[in-house]
Order: C-alpha cells, then structure tokens, then sequence
C-alpha cells in the first residue's frame, strides 16, 4: 500500500466556528494506481489534495505513506517527503519566471542536494521525456501554456516520485494542449507512475482508472468498485 | 551557499534602480566613515609625524619628585640621588632593543647664562657625552665636532645648532668667536643641524602653539664641562634610542625601573626616574584630536542605521512579490532555512555591495577633501575591512525579520495568492 489514509478530518476556524472541511476520509492508493478524485468546488477536494501532497497536517486522523506515519511530522520532514516522495503538477504551472525551463526542471534537485551538472543533465533529459528537447533554454513566458505545463510534468517527475499529484492540469490549457497532458499523464501510469488527479471535469476524470467523487467533505464509495476498509 | 549568491545577485539584477536606491543609504553611511576615519588617521600621523621627527626613536629618562619633573637648575641637587655612572649606562644599553645610550645635562627653560657679547641666548642648553649627538641625527655644517681629548681635559668648547647660531650670530660665521656660559669663555669650534628632520607643518595657530617650544635652538658643550660651569654633582639625564618607534614605551619603562632603583635607592621616596617619550606626548595630542572626530562617527553610525532600515522595507516588498515563488519552492522540497539563507543571503549581498561602493566613494571623498582643505587624509585598510564586513552584519541583521516571514509562509497561503 503507498497511501493509506484513515479517519481524516480537517477542521478551519471561521467567525467564531469550527468549519468541518473534510469529515471522517478514508482513502488508499496502491503502487501504479490512477486515481481521480472529482467534486465541485467548495466540496473539500483542494484540502484533500493538500493533505495528501504533505502541504498540510490533518486535524485527525492517520496518513501512511510509503509506510510512515506523516499525520504530526515536522515541516522539515514533510518538506523532505515532497522532495523526494511526491511530485507536483498544478493548474497555473508555478514556473519561476526568470529561470530557464532547465533550471525550473532542474530546481527539486537543488533541494535534494544533487550536483550542478547532474542536475542539468538530469532536467535535460526530463524535458526530452515530455517532447521539449527544443525549449531546453527558454524562459517560461518564451513557451505556449501546454509547454509551461509539460516543463511542469517534468519537474514533478525529475526526483522520480512515488506519486504524482495533479491539481486541475488542463484547468488553464485549451483542449488540444490538454490533450497533450493527458497523453503524458497515461505515457507515465503505463510506465508505472502513480498518478492523483484532482479535477472538477468529468472528461478529465474519466481518463483515470479508478474515480472518487467528493462531497461536502465526505468521500463516496467508489463507483464499481470495492469500499474502502 | 553558491546557489544563493548567484540567486541574490539575480534579484539584485532584477531591480537595478531599486537596489540602488535601496544600497544608497548603506553607501552614503560608509563613506562618511571611511571618510571621517582616514582624516582621524591622517592627522594621528602627521602630530606623530611631527613630535618624533625623522625617527630617532629618543626615550628619554628624566628625575621625578612626587609625579613631577625635577628641575636641578630651580630646585638645587636632590639630596642622596647620585649621578649616573658609565656601568648604569652600559646596563641601559643591555636592554632588549636598546640601540645607543647617552647622559646628557641640561638647562632647558628660560636658562639665562649664555651671552655672546651683549646678546643673550635664549634656547636649550646641554651638557653632553660623545653619543649624544648621533641619537639625536646631528650633522656637522661648519667647524668640527666634539673629540674625545675635548671630553678627556674639560676644555671650553662649545657646538651650536643652525638656529641658536641664527639667534645669536644672525648672519656672522660663529665658528672661533668666544660664547660667555656662567661667566666662563667657551670656544665655538662648530655648528650643528638635525638631518633629516621633517619640517614642521604648521598651518594653523594650534598647531604653532603644539609644536612652539620645539624650536627654540639648541647650544651643546661637553657634559665634563658641567662641573665647571654648575655643579659636579648634579644627576644626569638618560636618552635611549630604540631600534623602532613600537618599543619606545617598553624600553621607557624598563629603563625607568632600573633607573630609579640605582640611583635613588638612598634618597627620599618621591624621588623617581620617569620616561617622557614623544610617542605618549603623541599619543596625548591624538586621543584629543580623536575625541572631536568620533562624535562625527557616531552621526555616520546613525546614517547606517537608516540604511539598513531601508533595506528592511525594501526585502519585506520583496518577500510579498515573491510569496509564490516561496510557496512554489516550499512544495517542491525546500526547507525553511533554505528560504531563510536565500533571503538573508540577498540581503547581505545588497548591502556588501553597498558597502564596498561606500568605501570606494569614502576614499575618492577624503583625498578630495584633503585636496580642497588640506587636512591630512591616510587609508586605513582595517577600516576598510572592517566597513565591508560590518555592512554585511546589518544586511544580515535588517534582513532577518523579511528572511524569517519568508521562511515561515505557509505553502499552501502563498501558493493561492495571486
């Protein structure tokens, strides 16, 4: 099991009250899973997303991943975890603007302690892997939306992660672009990527293999398929 | 640590006018002191300069009583304080860096003894042995200069310095004419001028009141002689010569230990032997000029402080731009201190450049101003190490509050905003 999420509740103070984000979640997500998580906004699925990125700490509840126990880990712990477990893909890229697609690529390697030239080598070939061989050298507003997007795939997969986390990718692409993204996203399941895909298109849902919808903070049975223990 | 450099001087890059504007304070604050230092610098030099001359490196060893200088000539011979003998003077010499020794007598002040027909001299005037002159760097212009037969059989001659003969003789060639010292005749057989001595600067009236009883003349006749013209009796006084101006202090204090436990081990108790060398006369005359020139200091230190306060204001506009680069960074794998040490490193930088800029205008400023004024100015390269470093310290100080809110920006708030 690479994910295992059990009773996870997540509460926000607001005016006074408790506010219950998440109620009583469970989830587990196996090695080579695809998983989409679906729900309109305001349903809780951005803090699920947070919490399974290790971005934030649940109220309650127990988080597994890879084995550990990560629901009270220190900010350095989970800083760590997301450098080397997890990769991030998010709707509006997040690209640093006075980096090159390179060195965006390359940036999780930095943090990983990995030499200047493996880590150039290394982005190199990332980018060869999401079809921008060509763009190596270009900064961020020299590249279409899909492009800024792909750079961003490779980003999150240049630490080769255990799990590859998407929060609406083709939200701010057109359609072919995002066809393109989710070309890449199945390239990288088949190749044995775990993938989470969090959206509120069921088109894009639709693409991954298993499918959760989220509601008012609470989890529903996966359609088809076994309930969660 | 290279990675932050090479991102700080990018953001640096980035806002070239705004990092300028944000350094100016810095370097203003930097070179006011650089400026300020090199003139304290330059005029601690030039008094030194001055009171120690071409570099005789003269300790001289004078009586005390009670603190004060002993006058012979005003106070009579002290009672059981025996005059120095060849054997103490060889001791002087033994000292660590003791290059010569000499025993000299005088009648310093206002000695009114000496005539050359009706005109009074109104210099210094000495009794000395054969080695005194050469501490002192005197060169022969006329005539001769002491022998040892003029030491041996007391005879009455006489050596003047360029300006007692200028006093006394104006433009008449002394040499051979008969001076009256104590009613004595002595014969002038030479005149002598201290080579190598740097002309007094005198520019201003306090200046001209510094150096004013330096240059009064000076009249030598064998120290043998003394018995003759006042009493046998009467102590000496020592003058060493150091092999360098930083041992003077050590050798005047050693020498006065000795001098005073030989010579006045049967005399009363007030009495001692004190060293009165020009490097503490010098160092009196700088702690004054220093004193005025640091309350200058700490206006500069105020300029600082409004810089490194700027540069506060201007890294916390920069964490705010640059919250979703921090939350991007922060969900890729970066820990806090890593956000930390960027930021501070930024900081830093900015203000080390600015610091370094400073102490190039501080430098360019102070010869201006010398140029213009005529103060004296000296780079001091302490200073300016110690400038750069400092303006470091306050980019890493006024950088510490921006650093840490950066570093504790929660990922997730600063990823949302937009």
């Amino acid at each position: 099991m690479l994910l295992e999420m059990k009773n996870i509740c997540k509460d926000f103070p607001q005016g006074g009250e408790t506010v219950h984000v998440l109620n009583r979640v469970n989830l587990s997500i196996e090695q080579g899973d695809y998983l989409a998580i679906m729900g309109p906004s305001g349903s809780g699925k951005t803090t699920l997303m947070n919490i399974i990125g290790c971005l934030d700490v649940p109220t309650s509840g127990t988080y597994r991943l890879n084995g550990e126990n990560l629901a009270q880990a220190t900010d350095n712990r989970l800083a760590d975890v997301r450098n080397s477990t997890l990769g991030f893909v998010f709707q509006s890229f997040y690209l640093l603007p006075s980096l090159t697609a390179r060195d965006n690529v390359a940036l999780p390697l930095l943090y990983a302690g990995v030499s200047k030239r493996t880590r150039s080598r290394r982005a190199a070939e990332a980018l060869r892997m999401v079809g921008l061989d060509d763009r190596i050298d270009f900064l961020p507003t020299q590249l279409s939306g899909g492009q800024q997007q792909r750079v961003a795939i490779a980003r999150a997969m240049i630490n080769r992660p255990k799990l590859l986390l998407a929060d609406e990718p083709t939200g701010a692409l057109d359609s072919a672009s995002g066809q393109q993204v989710m070309d890449i996203f199945d390239e990288l399941n088949d190749q044995g990527t775990t993938i989470v895909l969090i959206t509120h298109a069921p088109e894009i849902g639709a693409r991954a293999r298993r499918l959760r919808r989220i509601l008012d903070g609470v989890l529903l049975p996966e359609e088809g398929g076994e309930p969660d223990a | 640590m290279a990675e932050n450099l090479a991102l700080a001087f990018q953001g640096i890059w980035a806002h070239k006018l705004r990092s300028f504007l944000t350094m100016l304070g810095i370097i203003i604050g930097i070179a006011s002191i650089i400026t300020i230092v090199s003139t304290i610098k330059g005029t601690n030099e030039q008094i030194k300069e001055n009171l120690i001359g071409s570099g005789n490196n003269a300790v001289v060893l004078e009586l005390y009583q009670d603190g004060y200088t002993y006058y012979v000539d005003y106070e009579g011979t002290p009672e059981g304080v025996i005059p120095i003998t060849e054997e103490t003077r060889q001791e002087l010499l033994a000292i660590d860096n003791v290059v010569s020794a000499s025993l000299y007598y005088t009648r310093e002040y206002y000695y009114a003894g000496v005539y050359y027909q009706n005109t009074q001299y109104t210099g210094a005037f000495y009794g000395v042995d054969e080695y005194y002159l050469d501490i002192y760097g005197y060169q022969l212009c006329y005539g001769r200069g002491f022998l040892q037969e003029d030491f041996d059989r007391c005879r009455k001659v006489a050596i003047l310095d360029t300006q007692a003969a200028a006093s006394l003789f104006g433009g008449e060639y002394p040499v051979g004419k008969t001076l009256e010292i104590q009613g004595e005749p002595f014969t002038i057989i030479g005149v002598v001028s201290q080579s190598g001595t740097t002309d007094l600067t005198i520019e201003t009236l306090s200046d001209y009141y510094t150096y004013a009883d330096t240059s009064g003349g000076n009249l030598f006749i064998p120290g043998t002689d003394w018995g003759i013209t006042f009493r046998f009796d009467e102590p000496q006084k020592a003058v060493l010569q150091a092999a360098s101006t930083d041992d003077m202090t050590a050798i005047g204090q050693e020498a006065a230990e000795l001098l005073t436990a030989s010579q006045t081990a049967n005399a009363d108790s007030t009495f001692s032997y004190e060293s009165n060398d020009l490097m503490e006369q010098a160092e009196d005359l700088q702690e004054l000029s220093n004193s005025t020139n640091k309350q200058l200091l700490w206006i500069a230190a105020v300029s600082l402080l409004v810089g490194g306060i700027g540069v506060m204001n201007i890294m916390l506009v920069t964490v705010t731009e640059r919250t979703r680069e921090i939350g991007l960074k922060k969900a890729i794998g970066a820990r806090k201190n890593r956000i930390l040490w960027q930021f501070l490193t930024e900081a830093a930088a900015l203000t080390s450049i600015g610091g370094i800029v400073g102490v190039a205008a501080g430098v360019i400023l102070s010869r201006l101003i010398s140029t213009i004024m005529g103060t004296p100015t000296a780079i001091s390269p302490p200073a300016i190490v110690i400038a750069v470093l400092f303006s470091m310290v306050i980019g890493i100080v006024f950088g510490m509050i921006p650093a840490v809110k950066a570093a504790n920006l929660n990922p997730i708030d600063a990823l949302r905003r937009e």
